[in-house]
């Protein structure tokens, strides 16, 4: 018998593969980039404002507010209250609270609500839409698990997410923890409806097929053949909907629903500058620059993903 | 019945409508027929041919053999065992005598598994082998089907679709069945690649004594590997007969029409062309009587109201039927 003889690439494996594309990818790798930049600052900023705490977000002086970026501390300032560096590189505040200090302990609470919002609404949004995808013929009653699952979605789907987060938030009692489940609660359905038609067009490939011909057990389908090949695009969603977490969290800090004080977060520091536009405009402009180039960020980010491991986009 | 009688499958009525479902509470409106009682068997170490225009039900009928779907009505027995009536674990080990080949190279294979794991699968589920008897046996069926035992720890993406469908039939291969259904496995070929993969399922079928249920929409590709062939039209039978007697005296004007359709290797033969007029009906709303008597150019006023009947032509051990009022 004949041995295919063709002479062969080295071997790449689908990371590989992967890493090659998306390497490409020179808006996506700016993302990539500075989405690392700012995974270090929040841990820094986590470090250095709360277990050792160089720079004091907390600290009130009333002699110093409203200082643009770099500028000193005023002399009658009290020593012991001064920034870390001598310098307030964003200047400071009503209060005369160092802003950098409060953007950089914000960046971790910003990002930390993102992350948590978005791995509940993931485990939600995978759970529903595989049941739906995988057992929706299963008959509940006189309707199929499918028509349940998939109606319920539909129904929160119709309700505007923003007014109910709105909603729950000022009900609860306000914590950093209350917006993170709120947000992740009322953030799955696009992830459920995403996954259960993934999960639909995978049961009906050959490779699914095939497997079930020679009798691989159900389990194995589902979490060897099925859900790899599944999490890939949800990935990628996963990656818009931080953007889209920070985005709502601070919304609601803007209009005074969010993480209440004295945690720093992008939109309550956003919140608490709007009132001083004009005398003191970094207050305003410095968080917000932030949080659009952190969502500009994720998105490419995501859409660099979405390029880099669809499998309908690589050459045969 | 003796062993050696009694067919390798039995395929018996086999139906298998697919509910349309429309209206606010889905409810079944209607039913595509997409294969409407079909009988045909298929002996020890033969390759039966299953023929028709693209959407006539041979998937269908080839998937609904394997229970990769289940049958509306009909019996299947394979060497004797009702397939329909197994229970779970009875049919898991039944699908180890029983396999099936891809039309598309591409989707077949987990994008996500090395080819190496895909072979060996099977082979580690049903637990016929492990470590490096494992090992062995899947290099040997790398070997067997012509494939690098060295390119294991590859993924399929890096091989042409000839390779691919190698990598199909090893992971058919590998629990040692009795019986594949080869569905359009080659129709996605080039003809070169064509060629080669049909000889390997012919010197497999040699060396393992295999059956198949060899589905394909080309003429040509069947004439090559097959023993007899049945001709579907929109989810029943026309016309099954061997390859010979198919081609050289073909009864139906269906396959009639086919066969004239197809270009003949031999210039001498002046062919008579038949034309086929008219689009292939929906299975949703098949024609009554006789399911072709839209397109045939035969057609009689008896077609158009009463189901063809049955006829064998010639000796009945020849096994020439053809479901045609034409030939009562
Ligand atoms: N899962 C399904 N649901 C509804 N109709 C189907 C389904 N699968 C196949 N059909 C219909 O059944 C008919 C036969 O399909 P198929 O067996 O794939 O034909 P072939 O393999 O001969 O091209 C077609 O009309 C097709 O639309
Ligand atoms: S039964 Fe009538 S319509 Fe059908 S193929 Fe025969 S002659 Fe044609
Ligand atoms: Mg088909």
């Amino acid at each position: 018998m004949s041995v295919d003889s063709e002479a062969m690439a080295p071997p790449e494996t689908p990371w590989q593969e992967f890493l090659r594309i998306f390497k490409k990818d020179y808006q996506a790798l700016f993302g990539f980039w500075v989405l690392i930049l700012l995974l270090v600052t929040a841990v820094a900023g986590k470090a250095f404002t709360e277990w050792w705490v160089l720079f004091d977000p907390e600290v009130v002086r009333l002699t110093d507010k409203f200082l643009p970026p770099f500028s000193v501390p005023s002399l009658d300032s009290l020593s012991v209250d001064r920034p870390f560096g001598g310098v307030y590189l964003m200047g400071t505040d009503e209060l005369g609270r160092d802003v950098f200090a409060r953007m950089f302990q914000g960046s971790f609470v910003s990002l930390s609500i993102g992350f948590v919002a978005v791995g509940i609404s993931l485990g939600i949004g995978i759970l529903l839409g595989g049941v739906a995808g995988f057992y929706g013929h299963v008959k509940l009653g006189f309707i199929t698990i499918e028509t349940l699952i998939m109606r319920f979605t539909d129904a929160m789907m119709c309700f505007p997410t923003f007014f109910l987060i709105l909603t729950a938030v000022a009900l609860l009692p306000p914590s950093i923890y209350t917006i993170m489940i709120i947000i992740g609660l009322f953030s799955w359905m696009g992830t459920a409806r995403f996954v259960r038609a993934e999960f639909l067009s995978i049961r009906e490939q050959d490779y699914v097929i095939a497997a079930k011909a020679l009798g691989i057990p159900e389990v194995r389908i589902i979490f060897r053949h099925m859900v790899p090949n599944a999490l890939a695009p949800v990935f990628v969603s996963a990656t818009i909907g931080v953007a889209s977490a920070i985005l709502t969290e601070s919304g609601l800090s803007f209009l005074g629903f969010g993480v209440p004080p004295p945690d720093a977060t992008w939109g309550n520091i956003l919140s608490d500058g709007k009132g001083f536009i004009f005398d003191a405009p970094w207050l305003f402009f410095i968080p917000g620059m932030a949080i659009f180039v952190v969502v500009l960020a994720f998105n490419l980010v995501g859409e660099g993903l979405r390029e880099a491991l669809n499998p309908k986009l690589r050459s045969r | 019945m003796t062993q050696s009688s009694t067919p390798l499958l039995q395929v018996t009525g086999l139906k298998k409508y697919f509910p349309v479902r429309s209206g606010l509470f889905s409810r079944v409106s209607s039913w595509v027929k997409a294969v409407d009682d079909i009988t045909f068997h298929v002996n020890h170490g033969e390759t039966l041919g299953l023929v028709g225009e693209s959407g006539c039900g041979k998937t269908t009928v080839g998937r609904s053999i394997l229970r990769l779907m289940e049958p509306t009505a009909g019996e299947v027995r394979f060497e004797g065992e009702d397939v329909l009536a197994l229970k779970p674990r009875e049919l898991r080990q039944a699908r180890r005598r029983m396999q099936i080949i891809f039309q598309d190279p591409y989707s077949s294979l987990n994008p996500r598994m090395t080819i190496g794991a895909i072979v060996s699968e099977p082979l580690k589920i049903h637990k016929i082998a492990k470590g490096q008897d494992l090992q062995d046996r899947v290099n040997q069926l790398f070997v067997k089907v012509g494939l690098r035992p060295e390119h294991q720890s590859r993924y399929p993406h890096e091989f042409s679709g000839g390779q691919r469908q190698r990598v199909g039939i090893a992971r058919a291969l590998a629990l040692n069945p009795k019986f594949i259904v080869c569905d359009e496995a080659v129709s996605a070929l080039d003809v070169s690649i064509q060629a080669q993969i049909l000889n390997l399922l012919r010197d497999l079928q040699e060396e393992f004594h295999l059956s198949y249920l060899f589905i394909t929409h080309d003429l040509n590709v069947v004439q090559y590997l097959a023993d007899r062939i049945a001709v579907m039209y929109l989810g029943q039978l026309a016309e099954v007969a061997p390859v010979e007697d198919l081609f050289t005296s073909p009864k139906h004007p269906y396959t009639q029409a086919l066969l004239s359709a197809n270009p003949v290797p031999d210039p001498t033969v002046v062919s008579q062309r038949t034309i086929l007029s008219g689009d292939v009906p929906s299975p949703l709303h098949p024609p009554s009587g006789c399911r072709f008597h839209p397109r045939c150019p035969e057609v009689m006023d008896v077609c158009k109201t009463a189901d063809p009947p049955l006829i064998t032509i010639g000796l009945p051990e020849r096994g020439h039927q053809v479901w045609c009022h034409l030939h009562s």
